[in-house]
């Protein structure tokens, strides 16, 4: 599969051509309708929420959140951000009930702190993985990001963001950029080892986060879902990479994944085994 | 855009971000219209204690429109009262603001909304 992302700008690669194509095929629409579903199902929300939709387009996921029946929780009202235009008139044409702001979630969020009960992004967030410029850099651009989400999520407020990592170092630049936010961070993976796979970045907001440090999972919350695996890598950022001693429980667990990555069958380490264990941190 | 979104919305720019008066943007120019949506009182109940009433009185009054109380409702006049959960519904989920400007009391940018769609792209030295 080509990946526009490494090669051109979203703006550039949505233009009008593009959002109309993408807007309008059956495969498409349906696809990311599913994903949107699995995300609304691990925020679990159960009652009618403002949710910010993160790299929104056309509107083909908030649309989802606007028909959630009263049943179910919904309806929620969206916010949504997007930086291509083109995608953005698609979703005035196609007379979407949320909010569009043409804005790069690579300059932040711009909320103030609180304002939303819950967060979604859907196929956006790899996009930041690219500098849109030669004054940014991904890690800045992906600070600035998770930073403002963080902020502007209530505390104990979740965000699930649905992505397409171009590989594990970019999977590992995202979530850790989330982890350094403050986030307690899960991902969770529908469908792995094939090429369908779905990788879903599941994160809370505070609260929890300090009460749990000392068992290692500081999101409380994704622990008790099932298939999501808990990334704590905060101890590990302020310890610095080359300090883990040889031979220490951290040195086995690291030895552990890599040769767990490198496809060799290992023995459990940890409570979450069992888990399905898709990232080695 | 909602006048609810508005009540949520700051400036982006960075040396805004630690000054009180950079929220809410007050809006110029402005063109509104009104949008048919259902009453969720839920949702608005679910939203009243996050309100910032007082900059919801200024838009208010910057948009042109009567004066709200000092003090915002208590969620029990919302599930009582049901001319001012349809009032508050009204200003909050149905007034759009469709065309004109959001300008930030501190650093004086202006952000541009055509069509309902406000403009929060930055150059890159306010970011
Ligand atoms: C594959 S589309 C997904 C749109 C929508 N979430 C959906 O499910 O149909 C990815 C979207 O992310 C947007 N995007 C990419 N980089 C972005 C950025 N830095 N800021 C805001 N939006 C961005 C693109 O413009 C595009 O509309
Ligand atoms: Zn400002």
């Amino acid at each position: 599969m080509s990946r526009p992302e490494d090669t051109l700008q979203a703006d550039v690669h949505y233009d009008d051509v593009e959002a109309r194509k993408y807007t309008t095929s059956s495969r498409i629409q349906n696809i990311q309708a599913s994903m949107t579903r699995r995300a609304l199902e691990l925020l679990d929300l159960n009652t009618p929420s403002l949710i910010l939709d993160v790299g929104c387009g056309s509107g083909l996921s908030g649309e989802i959140l606007s028909d959630i029946t009263p049943e179910e929780g919904g309806p929620h009202v969206w916010i949504g951000m997007d930086i291509s235009p083109s995608m953005l008139d698609v979703a005035l044409q196609r007379d979407v009930e949320g909010d569009l702001f043409l804005a790069d979630i690579g300059q932040g969020v711009p909320f103030r702190a609180g304002t939303f009960d819950a967060a979604i992004s859907i196929s956006a967030i790899q996009w930041l993985c690219n500098a849109e410029s030669s004054e940014t850099s991904p890690q800045q651009r992906l600070a600035r990001f998770f930073g403002g989400l963080y902020q502007s999520l209530k505390r104990g407020g979740r965000a699930v963001c649905q992505f397409y990592p171009k590989n594990d170092v970019q999977k590992q630049m995202i979530t850790s950029a989330a982890v350094k936010a403050g986030f307690g961070a899960g991902l969770l993976e529908d469908d792995p080892e094939t090429k369908n796979v779905k990788v879903y970045l599941v994160l809370t907001a505070g609260q929890s986060a300090v009460a749990n440090t000392k068992s290692g999972d500081i999101t409380g919350v994704v622990e008790n879902m099932e298939g999501v695996d808990v990334v704590d890598n905060r101890r590990q950022a302020k310890s610095g990479k080359g300090e883990i001693k040889k031979g220490s429980k951290q040195w086995i667990i690291k030895k552990k994944e890599q040769m767990e990555r490198k496809g060799k069958v290992v023995k459990a380490t940890s409570k979450y085994t069992g888990r399905k264990r898709r990232i080695a941190f | 855009m909602k006048v609810l979104t508005l009540n949520f919305l700051t400036c982006a720019v960075k040396s805004c971000k630690s000054s009180s008066d950079s929220f809410p943007l007050h809006p110029k120019d402005a063109e509104l219209a009104s949008d048919d949506v259902e009453v969720n009182p839920q949702l608005l109940i679910n939203l009243l204690p996050r309100l910032d009433w007082k900059a919801l009185k200024t838009t208010s009054t910057e948009l042109g429109f009567p004066q709200l109380p000092d003090s915002p409702p208590t969620i029990e006049d919302l599930q009582s009262d049901e001319k001012l959960l349809k009032d508050l519904h009204s200003l909050l989920m149905e007034t759009n603001l469709m065309e004109g400007k959001l300008v930030c009391g501190v650093c004086g940018h202006e952000y541009a909304v055509r069509e309902g769609i406000p403009n929060f792209l930055l150059p890159s030295h306010l970011v």
